[in-house]
């Protein structure tokens, strides 16, 4: 958002905050101790909505529950923002001081009225004003999301659509308001500020940016490539192509969490070389040349992760690694030296942590001395003396925005998912998560957990009766890409028409054989979360 | 327009702890005040983070003016108090309320009780052979925790961190009254077929053992639970991106037990399941290694 | 709602219908409100706001099924959002709720086992109704301790709770002698008027304070009432100005009245009286209270065992309100005020204001520490005024005919009239109203004198003490028992003749206790019942070295406890050793 990539606020301000929009996030099964901050918020006084196909466990704390049609997220986003500028509560003095492209903006949003939203999202217009309302007057409030927003084809139009709000109300950029992005690994967000990015080097830095590049490759000693990389979805194209040939997978499982698998894992199996480095033999794994057995980066080994609210904390090693794993950075440190890069040496954890702090201007502060004392720093914080940094954007709160232009708004057009329903495909299947598993299961599934309901197949009440199912019954699920077999749950908080299952158990259920692989070219996000499905009983089975 | 800052006010409070001036923040307790004078107070019921529940009176003390003993974990600090802590009526019912509590509950994992038991002189078993006790057995009804409200106080602690000061799940709540009162499911279900979400709050908070993980519990059934000898290294978790702060603590090499610092800002020393008990890939059973 | 777990269980139709009328009547709608397939409200806030409507609901599922059902309880949680183990754990709570399947239909009589019905005869009751097959629950003192052995039926499949209201009716004019006499303040109306009619009411006095208070002005009516110098008639003894002017002066813009008329000190009937013979009064009362304190609304919180003075009252309110005395504009003045009754479900502890708002709000009836204190954090955490019946109709006499006037009542201390309540071995057991300063034996002699030979007097009830016949010439004050060690509490006076098992006496009191502690904190929920262990033990032989332990049980008791039922558990039996009527 408006830079460097990362929730604007702190988990404390949502405690304090007045309104919460929380869109696409099931944060209750899927954030859990975040949702104690939510809660807490709630129990002072904050008021919810909750944007979501489903009433999840999270919606039902909300005042209010929009269950909008999947992937018409834009579509409210810009019904909510017409009627904020239609109602003249938009923040005019934040608007003119702080951001930019306010006229195209506007212009932008003309169709979406009431009318054409409630038509476009199924929600009620009542509704839709409502919360448009609240926000916009709301002396603080945050919009929240997680993969129900990013795991569609249109992701980034997604996300800048919810950014524009938040400027056009000035939301932002101040203690209680901002924007949050909830992560879904517990370093996803330390990876990209790391530079695990096609297009960054550490700390957000351009790769395009000769500067940035001369910076690093002066401390390093050789050249950094100038273009970009790609990023996963289009490494799979590239495969596709023979562009790539090689593959060298840390602690990842495409095999079994691309979407639509069956194709991801025959373009593994084409490579001329596939390494693995992992702490299981995944079926990733399982289709490898080489597998470089790793140990548990947060209970075997030394280092940081950062979490959603910007937190660097560290990690430290409990156990020793079983066998002859061994620590990510001592194989990547041998497999340098057997290149012949013998200047690599042998850094300990803090020795790399200390590099990475002199290249990286918003962890320039951030000694592990401070992290172990201060329990973790937020970034940016760019010097021994800097607290960090709770929220994000205060500069555009300042009276001399210091020859930065504003805050971009960023007209974004609404599309549906790209799969549309069929006379043969009837029904929308999304995913996500359960409280007690976690993505593929490869951690969680050894957990022993009394509340699992392993894989099943969520639907209205009205749908199973219309298919004469009966719950607990094992169905034929079928979308364009494959088929599976799994157990259906009668769920009256899923509306008619929606499916829902997780993708936890790929051993019993491979889920993502039915998910859809068309990808946001800009996020490189695939869109787990709309595939048009048709559910059929079982040949054989009584009717 | 000026940069909103992150909201800042700490006045402070001048009040009287056993003839000292003490001085602390508006809006602690005299509990903090103790603490801050480098008094040492006994307290169960009472933990950083949940909210006060002033229920089991060990942490009393004399406040000048009070016909009354107030409780000094709940009571807040205000200018002028004067606040005695080491009067004969305090001690009094310091030793009351313990030896109350030894005379009918299995007080023998409440470590944090036994010094303050001798310091106090409690004497549990001056009430007879028939003074009734709790007697009531260990639930085990799943992998991952057991209940043995022998053990239990009443302390609230678990119906907090179930509930309003945590995790909002309610599946656990005080039923019945008086000595009957229990801390119950609703109509004492399984916890399985319960609202429990298994975040094991509850455990993370329980001062006596009453609630207990089931890897503690076997290995105490085993006598080979030797706390003196486990490590704790804080971490992360690594599960979803919110970055809990994980405390593991090791015996053996193998990790025996997961909790969280009560003062950690991110979770207040609460965790989710996968936190909690998804760190058994780490050590399967089966061999992880291909 | 939040996202609750239920079990399968599911009500059946009637407990459904019934559960759902009760939420209806407290004027809360189901906390799901489906605006469409898409849109639902709900949420925290909404089952937060509907919680009070819990108590309700249970004695609807209570009365329809005559226990509490699991079915029920996740109906209950569907509608209020309440989750079902705070439910189960709030019903639990209290006696009269079955918590399991009692396997029959029929309707249960509670007999009350407690002091007066105890010496008069109530186990041989209990044991020939058990004998006819009659349901029977044991119970702790039902407030009619006038016509002992007291009794209570409580309906099943939807049949109403009830006492024998002909035969209360009837011996009106015996328990209460004076009832009618017009010098009296609190006496004047019974058995003169119809409680049911208003007419009746106006047409003697009634609502000619309102009218005068509305004259005066809140201010004014404030230092009448520092003149008058009332204080609380429910045991405590605090001033009412003083609360009041407090609530009067707390920030908030909803403040409330709550009328605690949870009469269940053993012993204790008079405020039962009240409402069912002069209920109007009470209504007015409370009104004048809202006006002068700027509380909108109120409650009366009436135990669940007096089912006539709820039904009397509740026809009050309705009949007050259809005659434009409540509601939003109230006797064309711009004051608006409300009155619903709520019932508690057989907890003395919902007697303690803190237990009564906690019970009020849908929650166990635990009370709070204090500070702080109502007038600032009451009901709802808001600032309420809390007054027992009594000392609101004091009110109404305050207002009419001025502070110096009830002042001349009484003793320099202790101003104006009260009731007591006199019970056990005295000729003619009742309601008694006479100015402050009456001594204790000028009392007893005025209902006729003791039955036997006077052995010894129990002042103030359960929570009081047991006084020696020295104590006649006792003038009955504030100060003067105080000064004897004793209190007037509540205004209950039993009395003990020679013949007396004193030993069992004791013991039930000790017992009384053990039943009644919340569990809260740790020096009453383990105190009671060492106490009580500890006379049964010593029963019948001297308490020798345990007197020690006594003690050392009672001050722990009185300097820790939250409340006051912990404060005062042991103050009978200690005063029973003392004067040697037990463990000697």
């Amino acid at each position: 958002m408006f830079g460097a990539g990362g929730g604007t606020v702190s988990y404390k301000e949502i405690e304090e905050t007045d309104v919460i929009l929380l869109w696409g996030s099931n944060a209750r099964e899927a954030h859990p101790i975040f949702f104690h901050h939510l809660m807490q918020g709630l129990q002072n006084g904050a008021r919810m909505y909750a944007v979501d196909p489903r009433r999840t466990s999270s919606a039902k704390f909300a005042d209010l529950w929009l269950g909008l049609e999947l992937g018409s997220d834009v579509a409210l986003a810009n019904t909510v923002a017409n009627y904020i500028v239609n109602n003249d509560l938009h923040n005019k003095a934040f608007i003119e001081h702080s951001t930019s492209g306010f006229d195209a903006y506007v212009d932008s949003l003309a169709e979406y009225t009431l009318e054409r939203g409630e038509e476009l999202t199924g929600v009620p217009a009542a509704a839709i004003a409502e919360m448009a309302r609240t926000y916009a007057t709301a002396e603080t409030a945050q919009i929240l999301w997680t993969l129900g927003i990013t795991e569609h084809h249109n992701a980034v139009d997604n996300v800048l659509a919810l950014c524009n709000l938040a400027l056009l109300t000035g939301h932002v950029g101040r203690w209680g308001s901002g924007l949050v992005p909830l992560r879904g690994q517990n370093n996803v967000q330390g990876g990209g500020d790391m530079g695990a990015l096609p297009n960054k080097l550490p700390g957000f830095q351009n790769v395009s940016d000769p500067d940035h590049r001369a910076k690093f490759e002066a401390v390093y000693g050789r050249p950094i490539p100038p273009e970009e990389g790609l990023h996963l979805t289009l490494m799979f194209e590239a495969m596709e192509r023979g562009e790539i040939t090689a593959a060298y997978v840390i602690g990842e499982n495409p095999a079994d969490s691309e979407a639509d698998i069956a194709h991801a894992r025959k373009l593994l199996r084409g490579l001329d070389l596939l390494v693995v480095q992992d702490i299981f033999l995944t079926r990733t794994a399982e289709l490898a040349d080489v597998v470089l057995p790793a140990s548990v980066g947060w209970a075997e080994c030394e280092g940081t992760v950062t979490s959603s609210e910007r937190r660097v904390q560290r990690v430290r090693a409990a156990v020793p690694p079983p066998g002859l794993a061994r620590h990510d950075q001592d194989i990547l440190r041998d497999l340098a030296h057997a290149m012949g890069y013998v200047e690599w040496g042998n850094p300990s954890s803090e020795d790399l942590w200390e590099e990475l702090r002199s290249l990286s201007p918003m962890h320039g502060g951030m000694t592990y001395a401070r992290l172990e004392s201060e329990s973790g720093l937020q970034w940016p914080c760019p010097d021994l003396d800097h607290p960090g940094s709770p929220f994000l954007h205060g500069w555009l709160w300042e009276d001399d925005l210091g020859g930065r232009a504003g805050a971009p708004f960023s007209p974004v057009v609404a599309q549906g998912p790209k799969e549309e329903l069929t006379e043969e495909f009837p029904l929308r299947l999304t995913t996500g998560r359960a409280l007690d598993s976690y993505n593929t299961g490869v951690q969680s599934g050894s957990m022993e957990s009394p509340i699992r309901y392993g894989n099943a197949l969520d639907m209205n009440p009205a749908d199973a009766d219309r298919l004469q199912l009966s719950d607990g019954e094992t169905v034929k699920v079928t979308s364009p890409r494959g088929t599976v077999d799994m157990p259906i749950r009668i769920q009256p908080d899923i509306p008619v028409g929606l499916t829902f299952t997780t993708f936890h158990f790929p051993e019993l259920v491979d889920t993502n054989l039915l998910t859809n692989d068309a990808w946001d070219k800009r996020s490189g996000t695939a869109e787990f979360k709309a595939a048009a499905i048709r559910v059929d009983k079982l040949v054989g089975a009584a009717s | 327009m000026t940069i909103a800052e992150v909201p800042q006010t700490e006045t402070m409070v001048t009040l009287t702890i056993d003839g000292a001036a003490v001085t602390v923040p508006e809006g602690s307790t005299v509990l903090d005040a103790c603490s801050a004078a480098g008094i040492d107070t006994p307290t169960l019921c009472y933990a950083e983070n949940l909210t006060p529940v002033n229920a089991c009176r060990v942490c009393v003390v004399e406040q000048e003016g009070s016909r009354t003993l107030v409780p000094s974990c709940s009571r807040q600090a205000e200018p002028d108090m004067e606040i005695k802590t080491d009067t004969e009526r305090v001690r009094h019912s310091r030793k009351m309320v313990l030896e109350f509590l030894g005379s009918g509950v299995d007080l023998s994992q409440a470590d944090q009780l036994h010094g303050w038991m001798d310091h106090y002189g409690a004497e549990p078993d001056r009430y007879g052979s028939d003074a009734i006790r709790i007697n009531e057995d260990v639930k085990i009804q799943d992998s991952l925790y057991i209940r043995d409200y022998d053990k239990c106080v009443l302390c609230y602690k678990c119906v907090e961190a179930c509930g309003d000061d945590a995790q909002m799940t309610f599946a656990i709540a005080v039923s019945g009254r008086g000595f009957d009162a229990r801390i119950s499911t609703e109509f004492d279900v399984t916890l399985p077929d319960s609202a429990c979400v298994y975040c094991g709050n509850c455990v993370g908070v329980c001062p006596t053992g009453a609630i207990q993980f089931k890897t503690e519990y076997d290995l105490r059934e085993a006598d080979d639970w030797r706390p003196e000898e486990q490590s704790v290294t804080q971490t992360v978790c690594s599960y979803c991106g919110v970055g809990c702060n994980l405390e593991l603590h090791v015996q053996d090499e193998k990790i025996v037990k997961v909790t969280s610092p009560a003062d950690h800002s991110v979770t207040h020393g609460h965790l989710c399941i996968k936190g909690r008990f998804g760190w058994t890939y780490v050590q399967p059973t089966i061999e992880r290694r291909p | 709602m939040t996202d609750l777990h239920l079990t399968s269980d599911r009500a059946n139709a009637a407990e459904a219908a019934a559960i759902d009328a009760a939420i209806a009547q407290c004027g809360v709608d189901p906390v799901l409100t489906h605006e469409g397939d898409r849109l639902i409200r709900g949420g925290l806030h909404r089952a937060n706001e509907r919680r009070h409507a819990l108590l309700p609901a249970l004695h609807a599922l209570h009365n329809t099924s005559g226990w509490i059902s699991h079915g029920g309880v996740n109906h209950i949680a569907e509608k209020l959002g309440v989750p079902p183990a705070e439910g189960y754990g709030v019903a639990s709570f209290y006696e009269m709720f079955r918590m399991d399947d009692p396997g029959h239909t029929d309707d249960v009589v509670h007999v009350c086992v407690d002091g007066a019905c105890q010496i008069a005869g109530a186990d041989g009751v209990i044991v020939s109704l058990e004998a006819e097959g009659t349901k029977v629950h044991r119970s702790p003192c039902l407030g009619q301790c006038e016509r002992a052995p007291a009794m209570f039926v409580q309906g099943n499949q939807g049949r109403d709770d009830r006492v024998d209201a002909d035969s209360q009716m009837a011996d009106a004019a015996k328990v209460i002698p004076q009832q009618g006499e017009p010098q009296l303040q609190l006496l004047r109306r019974m058995g003169v008027t119809d409680p049911t009619s208003l007419d009746d009411y106006v047409a003697y006095g009634g609502y000619s304070a309102l009218t005068r208070a509305f004259e005066m002005g809140a201010d004014a009516i404030l230092d009448e009432m520092e003149t008058a110098g009332l204080k609380g008639r429910g045991g405590a003894a605090f001033p009412t100005a003083f609360k009041w002017r407090g609530v009067k002066a707390a920030e908030g813009d909803t403040k409330w009245i709550v009328v605690n008329a949870d009469e269940s000190e053993p012993g204790t009937f008079k405020d039962r009286h009240l409402m069912e013979l002069d209920p109007f009064s009470i209504v007015e009362a409370a009104t004048i209270a809202g006006f002068v304190t700027g509380a909108q609304k109120g409650y009366v919180y009436i135990r669940g065992e007096y089912p006539l003075a709820t039904e009397r009252l509740q026809n009050a309110i309705d009949t007050a309100r259809t005659r434009g005395f409540l509601g939003s504009s109230i006797a064309g003045s711009s004051l608006g005020f409300e009155l619903e009754i709520r019932r508690g479900a057989g907890a003395y502890i919902c007697g303690e204001e803190t237990a009564l708002f906690e019970s009020l709000e849908g929650f166990r009836g635990e009370p709070r520490q204090k500070p702080p204190f109502p007038t600032t954090h009451g009901l709802f955490k808001q600032p309420t005024a809390i007054n027992n019946p009594e000392t609101l109709v004091n009110v109404l006499g305050i207002v009419l005919n001025g502070g110096e006037a009830f002042a001349q009542i009484g003793t320099k201390d202790s101003t104006g009239p009260r009731l007591f309540c006199l019970s056990g071995h005295v000729v003619n057991p009742g309601l008694y109203e006479v100015p402050f300063g009456v001594t204790l034996g000028d009392l007893i002699d005025m209902a006729g004198g003791p039955v036997g030979d006077l052995r010894t007097v129990l002042l103030g009830g359960a929570a009081g003490s047991f006084v020696g016949t020295d104590a006649l010439t006792m003038p009955l004050t504030f100060e003067d028992t105080r000064a004897a060690g004793a209190s007037l509490g509540s205004g209950v006076v039993k009395l003990f003749n020679t013949d007396t098992n004193f030993t069992a006496v004791v013991q039930r009191i000790a017992e009384f206790f053990r039943n009644e502690s919340c569990g809260q904190c740790v020096p009453c929920r383990v105190g009671v019942v060492r106490q009580h262990e500890l006379l049964i033990r010593t029963a019948g032989r001297s308490l020798n070295g345990e007197r020690a332990l006594l003690d050392d049980m009672d001050l722990v008791m009185k300097d820790s406890s939250i409340c006051g039922l912990g404060h005062t558990a042991s103050t009978a039996v200690r005063s029973a050793i003392d004067l040697g009527l037990i463990g000697a």
